[in-house]
């Protein structure tokens, strides 16, 4: 059983969603006496450091600077057509999502998404997956080869254990004319509002049905000294700023309060705030997988509730 | 230039969901069917292109239950012109199985740009979009917003995590899937959208077989509650007086 894992890297270093799928390899390879290997693209094999100590082989792709999905996605072929992997862990990321579907296809394997759990049964992978916006699990049975796409957050991350003993495979990169380019790069506004420092974050999702309704949330998020943020849908809307959007494509935050209001939970915005220490949350719809989170829930109509919260909070009793 | 933006219905996951009789799939009789979200986006984005391009949208859509309506709404939201294709592909489609005849609707309408939504929540089998880049032998982006052409090719801004944005450029042909748009998806009049129910859509033949699939769905199931949220009942005045005692509670209250 040979286990190839697409890591992701950012100036040179492992991103930790990578180390996640490490220890999802690391787990698999351990039931099925298997082997791992990681597959890096555009940095020096140096970057094999303690993280990578179970680690069998680094596949390592080199003398390209180009990171675009396009670039990944074909010295990730490859690597799979030269390594001949059972089973290829990607993550649910932005570069994710355009490599593993592309390479699934090219190289004839099955592919399953949104991976919460794995294990291996006989010549084929079982996973648990959240799908409907975490409202349903599908269990899959999947023949090898198979790509898994994995959900960040379902695995720990890994961590040092010695030092990288093991072998190192260089491919040359592929040669195509490349067809896609980055153009330039933007580090959030750090200007305005960083949730990530907030203490406290009252969030509001798509059952604040309207853009009129916000200012009630926000005149609660500033009597309890929060800061106001939304849900994806929210700021899709264009009801809040973008520096205020929790979940995989906005903030991760880890606050001591987590007040959502009409937030579903679907699995990206709990990608981003699931470390929060103590969670409310209010949704009318009682089956919403928020409530699997959170530590305390109410299921009343959040525009009734804001005016109580308000007038209860002004009072101070 | 054409631009063809793939359209989908999928299962409303903010309603109930029930689980059919086969254990592996959701019961579609009585379910809402609503325009995948960021097709919704995927087609704002594609009008906005076109308003700063004079390029031609193309909706394009699977038959099926609903199609009509959603096509003929796409054109009164901008669309040009829209398709449906024929296919025996059952009602839950998935996107490996969709790419190769939706490549090929797309190859014989002549166009440059694809864009559909990211993702949807049942394609567990991955996503739309680089199965048709791949399909087509295309370089596709997922994730994207900010869409433009600027000297021959298409601009496109990722979305990263952190708030982390990362533009691109891409030589054309080209497939994205479409995030966020740049601006919200428009409002469209009740007299507009009547009037495109008499518009016609024209109807494509299926050209190329089904992608194959090997995954295959076990069991579907309600997650099992794990612990999960201690419930305030009562009025919203008390469920809010609850909230300030539990506040209370972990010295979270202000002041």
């Amino acid at each position: 059983m040979k286990i190839l894992v697409c890591v992701e890297t950012r100036a040179a270093r492992i991103e930790p969603v990578s180390l996640e799928l490490l220890s999802a390899a690391h787990a698999l390879a351990g039931a099925g006496q298997g082997s791992v290997e990681a597959f890096t693209l555009g940095i020096e094999p140096s970057v094999a450091g303690p993280q990578l100590a179970f680690v069998d082989t680094l596949v390592s792709v080199t003398g390209t600077s180009a990171y675009t999905p396009e670039a990944y996605g074909a010295a990730v072929l490859a690597a799979v057509r030269q390594r001949k992997p059972n089973i290829v862990l990607a993550s649910y990321t932005p570069l994710g999502l355009d490599v593993a579907p592309a390479l699934a296809l090219r190289a004839g394997m099955a592919l399953v998404g949104y991976c919460a759990e794995l294990t291996l049964a006989e010549s084929a992978v079982e996973a648990s997956s959240q799908i409907y916006g975490g409202k349903l699990r599908a269990r899959t049975r999947t023949p090898l080869p198979v790509v898994c796409v994995v959900t960040p957050g379902a695995y720990p991350e890994a961590t040092a254990a010695g030092a990288f003993h093991g072998e190192i495979v260089e491919i040359a990169p592929p040669t195509a004319e490349p067809r896609m380019r980055i153009e330039s790069e933007t580090a959030p506004d750090a200007s305005g509002v960083d949730l990530t420092k907030a203490e406290r974050i009252l969030c509001v999702g798509r059952g604040i049905g309207e853009k009129d309704n916000i200012a009630a949330a926000a005149e609660v998020a500033s009597l309890l000294g929060a800061e106001l943020a939304g849900s994806r849908p929210v700021v899709d809307s264009g009801w809040l700023p973008k520096a205020r959007q929790v979940g995989k494509s906005g903030q991760k935050v880890k606050p001591k309060l987590y007040l959502c209001l009409g937030v579903s939970g679907a699995p990206e915005h709990i990608e981003g705030m699931k470390a929060s220490e103590l969670i409310i949350a209010v949704n009318t719809d009682a089956k919403a997988p928020i409530f699997d989170l959170a530590h305390y829930g109410a299921t009343c109509d959040l525009l009734e509730l804001l005016p109580s919260l308000e007038e209860i909070l002004k009072a101070g009793v | 230039m054409i631009i063809a933006v793939i359209l989908r219905l999928v299962p409303d996951a903010n309603g109930d969901l029930e689980i059919g009789d086969s254990g592996t799939e959701i019961d579609r009789e009585w379910i809402d069917l609503v325009l995948n979200e960021f097709d919704d986006q995927a087609l704002e984005e594609a009008v906005l292109l076109k308003e700063a391009s004079a390029a031609k949208v193309i909706a394009l859509a699977l038959a099926g239950e609903g199609v009509d309506r959603l096509l003929q709404t796409a054109l009164a939201r901008g669309a040009d012109e829209a398709c449906k294709i024929e296919h025996d592909l059952g009602d839950a489609v998935s996107s490996r199985a969709a790419a190769p005849i939706l490549a090929a609707a797309v190859r014989g309408l002549g166009a440059e740009i694809v864009m559909t939504g990211v993702q949807t929540s049942e394609d567990l089998f991955g996503q739309l979009a680089p199965y048709l880049g791949a399909s087509l032998d295309w370089p596709h982006l997922s994730a994207v917003g900010g869409v433009g052409l600027v000297e021959g090719m298409l601009k496109a801004r990722q979305e990263q995590s952190g708030g982390r944005l990362v533009e691109y450029r891409i030589s054309l042909p080209a497939v994205l899937g479409v995030q966020t748009a740049s601006q919200p998806p428009r409002y469209v009049s009740g007299t507009k959208l009547r009037q495109a129910a008499g518009l016609p859509l024209k109807t494509l033949p299926a050209d190329g077989d089904a992608g194959t699939n090997t995954a295959q769905i076990v069991s579907l199931e309600h997650p099992v509650r794990q612990g999960g949220a201690k419930m305030l009942d009562g009025s919203p005045t008390q469920v809010a007086q609850g909230i300030v005692d539990v506040l209370r509670q972990h010295a979270l209250a202000k002041g």
